[in-house]
């Protein structure tokens, strides 16, 4: 027979529920503050290390780094500007090939595929993403870069040559193969990300034009896509700041030649792919410091693409929880 | 242009018995008349539209297979059991083997989930509870650190963990590898618990529990699914990461357990002996891609389904 | 037993007895002196102290510090050393930072970047030596093209365009040169491999040394850039009309075509151990300080040759390390050459050795102590 009364038992319960989480509500505040405390401090010291470290040479470099175009360790003069070119080159390759493909690959999972194919296909294309980018690097090199100097160069310049922007010999490896390997790469991002977007737009929507008549393409045109245009602009400009970033795959398949390419059919370098192959060799003074400048001024480039894209994605798509939104 | 077997009227021209100048019948009339005869143009831009985004799809498809089919091709004839198992041994030995990179791939990833699960989880909490200028702040500052070049990022871990340790480590390649984890980890913890339903959390509360207890006790379990997909894609992005490994823990020939000495990885056996003149490093180079590639699809797809899985159950 | 009473010469066949026991005795002393030259070599080896030894630098030592180690350690199970093959910019960074217990150079240190050693005075010695092969992909066009330092200048400085130039037709009477464009490929990575190609073209074209100039990544004219030795071979072997330098066993192992070179004597040369050995024989005094062997004189000397470097701190802070260290540079600058000369590498010479042992007998251990000879 229990001796206990009900307020002992009572009180025992408290007790151990006290013990099991000594925080009280304040303290928890607390340390949830504190964890993100740290948080917020590892980004501001990943700013402040790059500044530290860089900063002999944005004093050496001055604005030559982003205005000159000689990059020259043995004379100790770094101008960066044609890597900073052949980012945006490669980018804009990039994003010229896989925005029109990623949002009619987006439409086309969300609306033109059978319903119970949408997932399986979905998952497909984003392990396109899920493929490490040596592995592009390796495959661009090995199997497109022929492929590109022996057929799809030639082509280009004999039946485009007329533009002016396929002069040179053909040699495979270049920014060309460079933008299509990002595009690649990028292409998951945007089809994702669009078809996330496009799925939230409301059913009754879509439903109404199609009773107005529309065919089913004037849906799409006419209302998903006009709806869904800042959430399909923040995708492109998040896949853009993924090819300015990307570093391995371009690193092997672009070339590595320090200056500004003529045509598309030339070499060049990016600002990642300058940092990977110069990194571990920077001896001569100023250069280790002038490639973390350069590191900086791609950290600065991709925050500003980057945080600005999410912005624009997350206010279109902030209505639906646990949309994997990347 | 006009056809009048199309009246979508279904019936009669009105216009002959009611005398020919109504204005609205006439109008009526031309309308349907334009609709009819653009209908068949509509019709084809449709049909070519659907077929062109169909076809981007599948040209989104293609070169994700030509990459599989390539890497297999190239990488099931390097796998054997020597493969798995043994070392490296110099060009032109046979019998060599990746298993120190397996283990240091391994090793590497585990301790960089160990730095970035509690931090993400934790952050993930703090701004599934708050949506103040702090959390704001937070969340963008996530979106920054998730566009951060990989190689910035390894240049970061090596100027905090390398120079300062004073030699090259595996410890540092796992602090790199944590910070591209974290913001993956700190979203889908955040949109988690964000999930778990509010009487849930409210139950917890209303039975005497301190807000940590319930966190700990009731939210967490609950929004597990959730923050394990998660952790299950952040590992599978940093696991095919190279480029923080660089300047990091920057390979070995040798099995190695301690974190503070350099440490072989795959990624770094496919990007240095991958264009190898001797066929036997590029065999190994392929074998070590299609185990990488192996691992990390399984861990992306076990995310996906068990994030779907939570979505159906969820509601 | 012998009968010593009985002169020597013996007179007539020696009795079966005596047979015997001469042979017994050969065997008995054969045994002997083997087994104790194994008992030496293994306690040697046995007693070495157990060390992980980082090195970090050179991809022209690569091939040869991956077989050479592989082999010490089943000499010597108790020191692995793991070696990064970063460049010798990085080789000397991770020196200089004291992060790696050797580091190995294609380039020694200058004073400037001696001055930066933040573990205390270095020793910079010679580890192996080789030549670098100047490889073309020309279908059609066997091995062994002429050219001379100041054409080959001038393709890399962009002034020789196609290979049909009369300047390289001249050289080459009789060969069928193609309209091709030569497409020259150079290291994308700071190297010393770089700065020893760069040396040898600043020594024979002005136009290169007022321009470019020497040093391990220099602003490259033309060119297309591939990573590593590796790097360069594959783009060498993928683009037809390419010309690119790559370390001679590099150029071996992919079968490329390379071309002869005239030496300071006016012969064209093709690399070879032998060519790139009389090259370095010419200068014996080679000193860290005074290290280029480039176009040195001999009718047999290949011109485009020089040494490898290891970098090592005469004051170690650990006793193990520092005598495993020690033992391991001895092994790999004597017996470990072997395994040089089976990947094309040249041996050192002998004087270069002894210059080499002179100056590992120097480091020392945390108590002052020679550690190549201490005890563990």
């Amino acid at each position: 027979m229990s001796t206990t009364t009900a307020t002992e038992k009572t009180s025992r319960i408290e007790r151990a529920g006290r013990l099991q989480s000594r925080l009280s509500d304040p303290g928890y505040r607390w340390l949830l503050l504190v964890v993100a405390g740290v948080f917020g401090a590892l980004l501001l010291a990943i700013l402040i290390a790059l500044v530290l470290q860089a900063r002999p040479a944005l004093v050496h470099d001055g604005l030559g780094l982003i205005t000159s175009t000689r990059w020259d360790p043995v004379h100790a003069h770094y101008g960066a500007l044609s890597m900073v070119v052949g980012t945006l080159i490669t980018t804009a390759i990039a994003l010229v090939l896989a925005v029109p493909l990623g949002l009619g690959t987006a439409v086309a999972l969300a609306t033109y595929v059978p319903r119970r194919l949408r997932t399986p296909l979905s998952v497909l294309v984003e392990l396109l993403a899920a493929v490490p980018s040596v592995v592009f690097g390796l495959w661009g090199l090995l199997v497109v870069a022929p492929w590109f100097a022996g057929s799809l160069e030639p082509w280009l310049k004999s039946a485009f040559g007329f533009l002016g922007i396929f002069n040179g010999t053909p040699i495979g490896i270049g920014v060309l193969l460079a933008g299509v390997i990002l595009a690649i790469m990028i292409l998951p991002t945007m089809a994702a990300i669009s078809r996330d977007v496009i799925i939230a737009i409301p059913r009754d929507q879509r439903e109404g034009a199609s009773a107005l008549g529309a065919t089913s393409w004037q849906v799409v045109s006419g209302v998903v896509l006009p709806s869904a245009r800042s959430g399909i602009l923040g995708a492109g400009v998040l896949a853009a700041g993924r090819a300015m970033g990307e570093t391995i795959a371009v690193t092997m398949v672009i070339g590595n030649t320090d200056s500004i390419p003529h045509s598309l059919l030339g070499q060049g370098q990016t600002m990642a792919s300058l940092i990977a192959n110069e990194f571990t060799e920077a001896t001569e003074p100023f250069h280790l410091s002038s490639l973390i400048a350069v590191g900086l001024l791609l950290l600065v480039i991709s925050a500003l693409v980057n945080g600005g894209a999410r912005l624009m994605v997350r206010s279109i798509a902030r209505s639906a929880p646990g949309v994997g939104v990347l | 242009m006009s056809s009048p077997s199309l009246d979508p009227g279904g019936g009669r021209d009105f216009e002959g018995s009611f005398g020919a100048s109504d204005p609205i019948l006439s109008r009526r009339a031309e309308v349907q008349r334009t609709a009819a005869s653009q209908l068949v143009r509509r019709k084809v831009t449709s049909r070519v539209a659907v077929f062109l985004c169909r076809a981007s799809l599948v040209a989104a498809l293609v070169p994700l297979v030509a990459v599989l089919a390539y890497t297999i091709r190239r990488g099931v004839s390097a796998w054997s059991v020597a493969f798995f198992t043994h070392l490296p041994t110099p060009a032109g030995i046979a019998g060599g083997g990746v298993s120190n990179a397996i283990i240091g791939t391994l090793i590497i990833d585990f301790f960089a989930a160990l730095m970035a699960v509690p931090l993400g989880v934790g952050v993930g909490l703090f701004l599934s509870q708050s949506n103040g200028k702090v959390a704001y702040v937070l969340r963008f500052g996530a979106d920054v650190l998730a566009g951060i070049p990989s190689i910035v990022i390894g240049i970061f871990a090596y100027a905090v963990l390398v120079v300062t340790l004073k030699h090259f480590s595996a410890i540092a390649g796992s602090f790199g590898l944590a910070v591209i984890m974290l913001p993956t980890v700190t979203r889908a913890s955040e949109v988690a618990i964000r999930g778990v339903p509010r009487d849930v959390t409210e139950a917890g509360l209303a039975l005497g529990g301190h807000r940590a207890h319930v966190a700990r006790r009731v939210v967490l379990p609950a929004a597990l699914p959730g923050v394990l997909t998660g952790v299950l894609l952040g590992i599978a992005r940093a696991a095919g990461e190279t480029a923080p490994l660089l300047f990091t823990a920057i390979g070995s020939q040798f099995t190695s357990y301690n974190v503070l000495h350099p440490m072989a990885a795959m990624p770094l056996i496919v990007y240095f002996d991958g264009i190898q003149a001797y066929p036997d490093l590029q065999k190994a180079a392929w074998g070590t891609a299609l185990a990488l590639i192996v691992i990390v699809f399984v861990l992306s797809v076990g995310g996906r389904v068990l994030s779907s899985r939570v979505r159906r159950s969820v509601g | 037993m012998l009968n010593l009473n009985r002169p020597y010469p013996p007179r007539g066949r020696l009795s079966f007895r005596t047979r015997v026991a001469i042979a017994t005795s050969a065997l008995v002393v054969a045994g002997i002196s083997s087994t104790a030259g194994v008992a030496l070599a293994a306690s040697n080896d046995l007693s070495t102290p157990k060390a992980n030894l980082t090195g970090a630098g050179s991809t022209f030592d690569q091939p040869f510090f991956t077989l050479a180690f592989y082999d010490y350690y089943k000499l010597n199970a108790n020191v692995t050393v793991a070696y990064a093959s970063i460049g010798s910019g990085g080789g000397i960074a991770q020196f200089q930072a004291n992060t790696v217990n050797f580091g190995a150079s294609d380039v020694p240190m200058a004073a400037s970047d001696l001055a930066k050693d933040t573990g205390g005075p270095a020793l910079q010695i010679p580890v192996d030596l080789g030549g670098e092969a100047i490889s073309y992909n020309l279908p059609g066009i066997k091995s062994g093209l002429h050219l001379t330092g100041a054409v080959l200048a001038d393709i890399f400085l962009g002034k020789i365009k196609t290979w049909n130039d009369s300047a390289i037709t001249k050289l080459n009477p009789g060969v069928d040169l193609p309209k091709l464009g030569i497409t020259v490929v150079h290291r994308s990575d700071g190297s010393g491999t770089t700065y020893i190609f760069t040396n040898y073209l600043a020594v024979v074209s002005k136009a290169w040394a007022s321009g470019p100039g020497v040093g391990k990544s220099p602003n490259w004219p033309v060119g297309v850039g591939g990573k590593g030795n590796e790097g360069v071979a594959g783009s060498v072997s993928e683009i037809k009309g390419a010309i690119g330098y790559v370390e001679l066993d590099y150029a071996l192992e992919n079968k490329f075509s390379f071309a002869a070179m005239q030496n300071a004597a006016g012969k064209f040369v093709l690399p070879s151990i032998r060519t790139v050995a009389a090259d370095a024989a010419q200068k014996p005094d080679v000193t860290p300080t005074d290290f280029p062997i480039v176009n040195e004189p001999g009718a047999a000397s290949y011109p485009i040759s020089g040494y490898s470097w290891a970098l090592v701190y005469v004051k170690q802070t650990n006793t193990d390390v520092a005598i495993a260290l020690a033992r391991t540079l001895d092994w790999l600058t004597h017996a470990g050459q072997a395994d040089a000369k089976s990947l094309y590498y040249v041996p050192l010479p002998a004087n270069i050795q002894d210059l080499a042992r002179i100056d590992i007998a120097k480091i020392l251990t945390p108590a002052g102590t020679e550690a190549l000879t201490a005890s563990s």
